[in-house]
């Protein structure tokens, strides 16, 4: 067991197949795995529940049939996906046939985006988006601008939010379609999803939302139908399911085109043979996660209320920057003088895993374009850390961060290494 | 007739007495980094080295790709080998001409559409020959002619050009005779092994691959020395200079990768020495290190990336005083060498796309702002002094961990 994390690492470096001279020969290494693990980084990914690679080895070994198949392994496999398609339609409050899987959380903003203006040529060459996006988003359209269409970006305020004026102003006549990240996955940041799609019926009620909910699903109620929202994303490894799966929301009435063209598998929206395995386990990690939605949103906001008190109590220079309404899950603070990937490195060395707001090399500074947009000072940008929940973590988890954080801050602290050395 | 391949070597034919142990280094490299292609006997004559390999299902394409990285070579061709019987050799090479013509028309096809006008559709040639076996009846131009009127007859699509031909014809009249049309060109240099062993400071930028990649062509082996600075910088800095080291260990047969434990000196440095001389102060011990490295590693020099004047530690002044921290040799090969020349040499070596992910030094609290672009070594020595260089020096090595890469 001990072993078990060091062999992908050390076989891809040092191209060692027998586990036990790893373990010998490189026995300093074993300090990354004696210290615990505390992962705080659950907005990138999470760890899978035991019980959904179960479920998936089950699958993968038994119930392989392919669902175009006319046989009774073919009809198992789609028992299978029908059963994921309900839950997950169950938990939306939506129908099952508005639900449609895909690759992921990328592919659904693709086929959202993409797929509703191919499928709608007249509905205007107009569209808007926000500053704060994620990239899936983001760069398509950017890429949209390239093929002719005229493209508004809302600004967001210090808090991230988007200004209802703003978007009042930039809806016109012609605009096809309007797509905004309902949670930011940098800050947490939740967008008035109904005050939106109200402006939207009092200005152009033609105009469809696509809401990327990737961050939102699992982590708190979501109604797209309630909330006229038009199009929706999920992604399944951000709640505890396997990765290479997700799904889209497409409210009834609502015509797309695929993206992807073959055997017309999920209504013809998105032809590929069926991630079997992926979907049933995405299933059942939905389900897991959608009974203890209010429980754990509880739980996250006891463990952000530690962390940002134990914070304020120290006196470690810091701003919060995810606002106090934000979805307590991501939690956005920038340390001043201090290198978020310096900090990052050394938070990893005792077991703390986050991700940074920028990625910055000697070549070259990629400041995060979110925090950016909330006009956050870029010498805090480049010390905002992002620390991301998941139910899984507990109260001592956070406490032993705010431990690791108060030994190293002053040891990496920028400022106070140069004022102390003199000729 | 049997497929073989043909190399030319060239600058080592210079060396004298020395000839026979530069050849038996280059076919030592050449069946090395034919290691895994499947069985092949490698013979020597004339000058030229000749890989025969010993399945019909040998990959030809592979082999040259790696040859063309073993130093030494000047270049490479896949040949056929024929008996030296003249009515053999017009059979042969009339089938290899055939199957070139063939491949060439699609891109002279292409080349007409883009209005470079080829007469007629026909692609031109010109035979040349050689003849080594003085045995042989007919005399080089008289092979070239006869077996120019063969092909012309025998090959349709083509037509004589002796000045500026589509393409070359070769034959060589050995004991057995050799025919091909590609003279695919290898790097040169002198065959790796034959100049000693020199310790590259290998960082993971662009510059010091290739400086790595330049002493090796000129027969050097290779080993290098990283220091590495977590949790300052990435886990991914190692994992890069190893992938680095991978790419170098194609053309210097194997490199043993020092990686060196950094980050307790950089802090002394950091805590201790005004700013403007923490990278003066840092290049000289990473010399030192690289230098007792060497010494334990039987190397006989120190090989480094630097560009005069490139960065504030690389005038002049700054080489001289880090210089003055060893005195082994150190070989800067691209001391002279604008930054586009290095990133073109790079680039064509290979490592470039690895050279530039993201992750060199990354993030690094241990860069001034202003770093004094003319250090004085008195200076330099005296805030030195104020650590334990010898202690700290001596742990770093004690706690270096090697890596053989390529073996």
């Amino acid at each position: 067991m001990i072993c078990g994390r060091l062999i992908p690492d050390i076989i891809s470096i040092y191209e060692i197949t027998d586990v036990s001279d790893v373990c010998n020969e490189y026995t300093d290494l074993k300090r990354y795995v004696m210290i615990s693990e505390i992962y705080l980084d659950n907005s990138a990914t999470t760890r899978q529940y035991d019980e959904v690679t179960s479920l998936m080895a089950e699958v993968a070994s038994r119930n392989y049939g392919n669902p175009s198949s006319l046989h009774t392994k073919g009809i198992e496999a789609e028992r299978l996906i029908t059963g994921a398609r309900e839950t997950i339609a169950e938990i939306l409050g939506v129908q099952p046939s508005e639900i449609y899987f895909t690759s992921g959380g990328t592919e659904s903003n693709n086929l959202a985006i993409l797929g509703y203006l191919d499928a709608n040529p007249r509905k205007g060459k107009h569209v808007i988006t926000t500053r704060i996006e994620h990239p899936s988003v983001l760069e398509v359209f950017r890429h949209l601008e390239s093929r002719g269409y005229s493209v508004d970006y809302l600004d967001v305020d210090e808090g991230g939010r988007i200004v209802p004026e703003q978007l009042e102003k930039k809806i016109r006549p012609d605009t096809a379609l309007i797509s905004i990240i309902l949670v930011n996955n940098e800050t947490g940041t939740i967008q008035d999803i109904k005050k939106i799609s109200a402006i939207r019926d009092s200005v152009n009620r033609q105009a469809v939302i696509h809401a990327d909910a990737v961050q939102a699903f699992g982590k708190m109620q979501i109604s797209p139908s309630k909330s006229g929202i038009g199009l929706m994303s999920f992604s399944s490894h951000k709640i505890h399911g396997p990765k290479g799966i997700g799904a889209l929301y497409v409210s009834k009435g609502i015509r797309i085109n695929p993206l992807l063209y073959g055997g017309g598998q999920e209504s013809l929206i998105r032809s590929g043979t069926e991630n079997v395995p992926g979907i049933a386990g995405f299933g059942l990690a939905a389900k897991m996660t959608a009974v203890r939605i209010e429980e754990n949103l509880q739980k996250a906001a006891r463990l952000k209320q530690i962390l940002v008190d134990g914070l304020a109590a120290s006196d470690i220079v810091h701003r919060v920057n995810s606002p106090d309404d934000a979805l307590p899950y991501i939690i956005n603070i920038s340390f001043r003088n201090v290198k978020a990937e310096v900090l990052l490195h050394h938070l990893e060395q005792r077991g703390v895993y986050v991700s940074t707001g920028s990625a910055c090399s000697s070549h070259k500074k990629s400041r995060s374009h979110v925090l950016a947009a909330m006009n956050i000072d870029p010498a805090l940008i480049d010390g905002a850390i992002r620390f991301s929940l998941s139910h899984m973590n507990t109260e001592e988890d956070i406490r032993l961060t705010l431990d690791a954080l108060k030994d190293i801050i002053p040891v990496i602290d920028i400022s106070k290494k140069r004022k102390s050395v003199r000729k | 007739m049997k497929k073989v391949i043909l190399v030319r070597y060239g600058e080592i034919m210079l060396k004298g007495l020395n000839r026979p142990a530069f050849e038996d280094r280059l076919i030592r490299n050449i069946k090395r980094s034919l290691n895994g292609l499947g069985k092949t006997t490698v013979s020597r004559s004339q000058a030229r080295i000749y890989i025969e390999p010993e399945q019909d299902d040998f990959d030809f394409e592979s082999a040259v790709s790696r040859l063309v990285r073993v130093f030494g070579i000047v270049s490479v061709s896949i040949v056929w080998k024929v008996e030296s019987d003249f009515e053999t050799i017009k059979k042969h090479s009339a089938e290899m001409v055939r199957d070139y013509v063939a491949k060439l028309g699609g891109s002279a096809a292409a080349g007409r559409e883009s209005g470079q006008a080829n007469a007629g559709g026909k692609v031109s040639f010109k035979v040349e020959s050689k003849r080594g076996n003085k045995r042989f009846p007919l005399e080089s131009p008289e092979i070239s002619r006869q077996l120019g009127g063969y092909l012309l007859k025998n090959v349709p699509g083509l037509k004589v050009d002796v000045n500026d031909p589509d393409f070359l014809f070769f034959v060589e009249v050995r004991e057995y005779t050799y025919i091909y049309c590609d003279i695919i060109p290898a790097f040169g240099g002198l065959p790796v092994g034959t100049s000693g062993k020199g310790m590259l400071l290998l960082s993971g930028g662009i510059d010091s691959p290739v400086a790595g990649w330049m002493m090796a062509k000129r027969g050097m082996e290779i080993e290098a020395v990283h220091f590495h600075t977590y949790p300052y910088t990435s886990e991914r800095a190692k994992d890069k200079v190893i992938s680095l080291a991978k790419i170098l260990s194609q053309y210097c047969q194997r490199i043993r990768l020092h990686i060196v434990p950094f980050t307790e000196i950089q802090l002394e440095i950091n805590d201790k020495c005004p700013a403007e001389y923490l990278t003066i102060i840092m290049r000289r011990a990473m010399m030192r290190i690289a230098e007792r490295i060497a010494a334990q590693n039987g190397a006989i020099a120190l090989i480094t990336g630097e560009s005069l004047g490139q960065v504030a530690s690389q005038t002049a002044e700054a080489i001289a005083v880090t210089n003055n921290a060893v005195s082994m040799p150190v070989f800067r090969p691209l001391i002279g060498m604008d930054k586009n020349e290095v990133v073109e040499i790079a680039r064509k070596i290979d490592t470039y796309e690895t050279s530039i992910l993201p992750y060199e030094d990354c993030c690094t609290v241990f860069v001034a702002k202003h770093p004094k672009t003319k250090p004085k070594l008195e200076e330099a020595k005296e805030y030195e002094s104020r650590l334990d260089l010898e202690e700290l020096i001596g742990r770093a090595v004690r706690d270096t961990e090697t890596l053989d890469i390529g073996d």
